[in-house]
């Protein structure tokens, strides 16, 4: 089973997943991050999907639960770069990710929690 | 009108109306045309000749139609006249049976007559062609549907014509991607030049916009007719929190407002990111 | 390929290769990518779906045409426990594994065509096809 390295960035956490998810990985995934954001005391998560070719209920409860689950932890999560045919299929799938923030891409993300900390101290 | 000429004429008339199976029979072998087409004309063409020769309305009518048809269907001009000069031809047997000279001085009159709506045939061909040529430019554009840039941050699909549900797919997926490749974080769908949807349609366009929201964009549809609007009610479709406003105009502002952009401050422009409240 | 290909559900990491042969029939068939992108989710639904609730299966993947028209035609099943209430699995939400409740009733929505064959211990077969434009 492979495992999705965790980056770390001032406070923040990037999680760039890569390659196609077996559901254990996926449920590891989740483990590891509530982990790090204690270990590291991070503030903001940001799931980098760019490179995922599809989002099930699967992985769209993972995303989910990792946001619940940092908000727990005093941390935001972002999740950036869904593709528009993932979008697409989740809009049809049924699946609204809701609680879940978005951007475009990382860089966005990455402004997307400073202004939410900003705006929230 | 002198009256040998009269006569003459009397003449035709009465071997069109006397000879009529075998004048068709003979009209419908040397053109393409159906014996039904050829058949209402015939008759149109008969009872106007009964009425005095001057009101061809209905002549005129049967021929545009058969011109618009043949223009569509692919025809040469060339082959769409033939099928009203050959009545001639095919009276003109007629005429040499009968071989009276009242016959053929009448068959002079009448090949004017025919010439004239021959050329009338050719005009409605040519008339036709060019507005299918037109109907094709036009749906090249529509299919061409461009995504304009409005402003740093903001683009717009500005929709005219017919939506289908293919063209509507196709243009939200364009739309989609847009936002990716410019990193555009507003979206204007401007329907002002749509006349009517259909509840795929509808459906379709509301999709587009939650979808650009899990992407991580904002989606604005403008200019929703009456009509539209009226649709999207009684097919008890939910726009939700989905906003709308009436103009491109109204739209863009607030696609600026909620991207930060605070217009005619002195301290000019200022960017900021969207924030997910309100 | 048009003969179809037979994979085996037995794992977490099986579910991961239909998913991949899935994509690579669907681009044969000249799906768009969009609809690629459907086909392929619902195949992780369904594949998903007859491991953890039907103890694991097969799916089969096999290339069809309808005249000019090709398609890929999904079968997944598998001898598990079965649906008792097969109108009720295909309801939004509905859940008895904790889940979203979202993988039969979505998956519907994401093929052109969806046939769910199932009876208390007799197994499920699910049925899709989706159809290049
Ligand atoms: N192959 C199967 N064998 C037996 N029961 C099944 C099978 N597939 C689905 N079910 C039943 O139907 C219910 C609904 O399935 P569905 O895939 O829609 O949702 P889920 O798996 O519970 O959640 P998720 O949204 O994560 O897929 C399941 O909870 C299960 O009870
Ligand atoms: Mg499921």
């Amino acid at each position: 089973m492979e495992r999705v390295p965790i980056l770390k960035l001032g406070d923040i956490l990037i999680i760039s997943i890569q390659i196609d998810l077996e559901d254990q990985s996926v449920l590891a995934l989740q483990e590891d991050l509530a982990e790090a954001v204690v270990a590291h005391s991070a503030r903001g998560v940001i799931i980098d999907i760019t490179a995922v070719e599809i989002v099930d209920s699967f992985i769209g409860r993972m995303l989910a639960t990792i946001a619940a689950m940092s908000r727990m932890l005093d941390a935001q999560t972002v999740v950036v770069g869904m593709r528009p045919a993932v979008a697409i299929t989740l809009v049809e799938l049924g699946l609204s990710l809701g609680g879940v923030r978005t951007a475009l891409n990382l860089e966005k993300g990455v402004a997307l929690l400073d202004h939410v900390r900003g705006a929230t101290p | 009108m002198t009256v040998d000429a009269d006569v003459a004429r009397r003449r035709i008339e009465e071997l069109l109306r006397t000879n009529e199976e075998q004048i068709l029979r003979r009209w419908t072998l040397i053109t393409k045309a159906t014996p039904e087409e050829l058949t209402d004309l015939y008759q149109a063409l008969n009872r106007a000749l009964d009425s005095g020769g001057e009101d061809l309305a209905d002549v005129r009518g049967l021929l545009a139609e058969l011109s618009r048809s043949r223009a569509r269907q692919g025809f040469t001009p060339s082959e769409t006249s033939r099928a009203v000069f050959g009545l001639k031809e095919a009276l003109y047997e007629v005429v040499e049976e009968d071989g009276g000279a009242d016959a053929l001085r009448g068959f002079i009159w009448f090949s004017r007559l025919i010439d004239d709506l021959g050329l009338f045939t050719f005009e409605t061909y040519a008339t036709a062609r060019e507005k299918i040529i037109l109907d094709q430019a036009e749906q090249l554009l529509e299919l061409s549907t461009p995504v304009v840039k409005l402003w740093e941050g903001i683009v717009a699909v500005p929709l005219v014509g017919t939506l289908d549900s293919a063209r509507t797919q196709v243009v939200m997926e364009k739309l989609l991607q847009t936002l990716v490749d410019t990193g555009a974080e507003h979206a204007v769908i401007d329907i002002t030049g749509v006349p009517a949807v259909d509840t795929q349609v509808a459906q379709h366009l509301l999709k587009a916009v939650v979808a650009a929201r899990l992407m991580g964009a904002e989606c604005v549809i403008s200019g929703i007719r009456p009509q539209i609007a009226h649709t999207i009610v009684t097919l008890g479709i939910e726009f939700g929190d989905i906003v709308t406003k009436a103009s491109l105009a109204d739209a863009l502002a607030h696609a600026l407002r909620r991207s930060g952009v605070q217009v005619s401050t002195p301290r000019g422009t200022r960017i900021s990111v969207r924030t997910e409240d309100a | 390929m048009t003969g179809g290909s037979e994979l085996p559900i037995a794992s977490n990491a099986d579910v991961v290769l239909v998913r991949q042969q899935v994509r690579s029939a669907a681009l044969e068939v000249g799906l768009s990518l969009v609809d690629q992108t459907k086909v392929v989710t619902a195949a992780s639904e369904l594949a998903r779906n007859a491991l953890v609730y039907g103890g694991g299966g097969m799916a089969r993947v096999e290339i069809v045409e309808n005249g000019p028209r090709k398609g890929l035609k999904l079968v997944f099943s598998d001898e598990g426990p079965g649906i008792a209430d097969v109108e009720q699995a295909l309801t939004d939400g509905w859940t008895t594994g904790g889940g979203l409740g979202l993988g039969l009733s979505g998956s519907r929505r994401l093929v052109d065509e969806f046939d769910l064959v199932s009876a208390p211990s007799k197994g499920t077969t699910v049925t899709v096809t989706k159809w290049a434009r």
